[in-house]
């Protein structure tokens, strides 16, 4: 019966095609594969965004006199409510987390090297759109810590030359942060930027299978040497393994540290004490801090670090096509430092805005994890020891 | 017959419905452009709010109070008995709600840690410009506690 319903699906679908194809796909294996699972962990938590976001919206209601309200309704009254609610809020951070680390993982294997630019394009692109995601789904619960976040937020577009304050009136929708741009924003959270994320998300997907995994220049003669992992089912049992122990470390996390709703926003109250973003906004948002009030040419002086994030971000975008060295080696020292310097940039300036070295902490720790999870997966050392 | 005849027509019809086409996008894109940007909505011009008396004991415990003035925020702040000073409350910086440190004697920002003197004057931190100014007039009548009268200079 089964057998079937396998081939009257097979003559319609063709599904024997593509399960041929899936059992010759392959994963690279050398000292540094554990990164391959960064890109798979950070889609495990994009599918439980989708599926509690999904589930938040049964209850949520996107209005300047309700939304705070009904967030506290899901948090208090709705059973499993807040469970729902801190998945969401925890598995956003780490999703974040786990595209930067992604990303930090590709960029210095050179993993964007051609034929894979696009890939790096679209993956670039994704983690605007998780911002994008951030930066909207934080305004939702309408409390204070969103009323300002997005105040600033949307103030920051002001800086832009000639379209800046179209831009600011077009994102809030109106003259000021009010209810008509918890309407906006609660918009493109659920339908626009999924919409586009799920479209890039699938070409960005379709690359990966198209090109396969790139292996780092310093990795090459190791992944000849060493056999290949089969990505059904070895690849894909580890990520399931690791997407299990993902789900029992959300569930801790919001059990034990469930997320706070705050206060209800007042559109007239100063700013409270150490008001401060989203942990991966708060290295710009110290070097805002940091700049002093003035003016050159015509230009505030807060305009410029402003510029230069945008440039920053569509530096990345270009890395592929900008790192010649890469291209024709596979390594390029400049980038690699370049790169370093970044990191660091934003570290120190994370930290130095927690006044903490905790953000130092939580890197270096989860450097050792990875690195001990790249031990303990490493197999075997060559072809004939299998 | 000219083997090139066939040619200038082609383009043509590639050029007319070419321009056709950017006509149709051009005419699909334009009110959804126009209809995502908020219509600019005239609000009723405040030029003042009475801002309660001197009796507030907001004034007493922080020595402050946000006034709304009509859907801006105002800072009323007392710097000392009778002298009471209203600036506007949102930072010249990136769009916070001020408030007031009376221990320090200043207007401060918690968002980015921007500084004004009691004239409104950015003094240090990000804050580009200083605050706009508001005039403030008491009014007494009989025993009463004086009225606070915020109104634009």
């Amino acid at each position: 019966m089964l057998a079937r319903a396998r081939s009257w699906l097979d003559d319609r679908l063709g599904l024997s095609t593509i399960t041929e194809l899936a059992s010759h796909k392959t994963v690279p294996v050398h000292r540094f594969s554990v990164f391959y699972y960064l890109g798979g962990m950070t889609l495990f938590f994009f599918l439980v965004q989708v599926c509690t976001g999904v589930l938040l919206m049964l209850y949520y209601r996107p209005s300047a006199n309700e939304a705070f309200e009904s967030v506290e309704f899901i948090m208090t009254v709705v059973p499993f409510g807040w469970l729902i609610r801190s998945i969401h809020s925890w598995s956003a951070n780490l999703m974040v987390f786990f595209a930067v680390a992604h990303m930090v993982s590709v960029f210095f294997m050179k993993a964007y090297r051609a034929p894979r630019e696009l890939t790096w394009v679209s993956g670039a692109l994704l983690l605007f759109l998780i911002m994008g995601f951030g930066f909207s789904g934080y305004l939702l619960p309408w409390n204070q810590l969103a009323f300002f976040a997005t105040k600033v937020g949307t103030d920051i577009a002001g800086a832009v030359p000639i379209v800046g304050e179209w831009m600011v009136r077009f994102l809030r929708g109106g003259d000021r942060v009010s209810g008509g741009t918890l309407s906006r924003f609660y918009g493109w959270h659920v339908a626009l930027l999924p919409a586009i994320s799920t479209v890039i998300l699938v070409v960005h997907l379709a690359l990966v299978q198209v090109k396969g995994m790139s292996v780092p220049a310093a990795c090459d003669e190791e992944s000849k040497r060493r056999p290949p992992m089969k990505f059904f089912p070895h690849f894909a049992l580890r990520d399931l393994s690791g997407w299990i122990f993902a789900l029992g470390v959300l569930a801790a996390l919001a059990a034990l540290f469930p997320w706070e709703l705050g206060e209800k926003a007042d559109l007239f109250a100063p700013a409270y004490e150490n008001i401060r973003p989203e942990w991966y906004f708060v290295f710009m948002f110290q070097t805002l801090k940091l700049v002093p009030g003035g003016e050159i040419a015509g230009i505030e002086y807060e305009a410029i670090p402003i510029m230069l994030f945008g440039a920053a971000g569509l530096l990345l975008v270009l890395i592929p096509f900008l790192d010649r060295g890469a291209a024709r080696t596979g390594r390029s020292k400049g980038w690699t430092i370049g790169g370093v310097a970044a990191l660091l940039f934003a570290l120190g300036m994370t930290c130095w805005g927690y006044a903490s070295l905790l953000p130092l902490y939580v890197v270096l720790i989860s450097g050792l994890l990875l690195s001990l999870l790249a031990f303990i997966t490493r197999g075997s050392r060559n072809r004939e020891a299998r | 017959m000219d083997p090139s005849a066939p040619l200038p027509r082609r383009r043509f019809l590639n050029w007319f419905l070419g321009t056709s086409f950017g006509a149709l996008v051009a005419a699909v894109i334009y009110p959804i452009a126009r209809f995502a940007s908020p219509p600019r909505i005239p609000e009723a011009t405040t030029n003042q709010v009475e801002a309660g008396d001197v009796s507030d004991a907001a004034f007493s415990q922080k020595g402050f109070k946000i006034v709304r003035f009509g859907a801006e925020p105002v800072i009323l702040l007392k710097a000392a008995e009778g002298d009471y000073r209203a600036f506007s409350a949102t930072c010249t910086h990136l769009d916070c709600i001020v408030g007031y440190q009376k221990d320090r004697s200043r207007i401060f920002c918690n968002c980015h840690g921007g500084a004004y003197d009691l004239n409104g004057r950015n003094v240090s931190g990000p804050p580009p410009r200083p605050l706009i100014a508001y005039k403030v007039n008491l009014v007494a009548k009989g025993s009463e506690p004086a009225k606070i009268v915020v109104s634009k200079a």
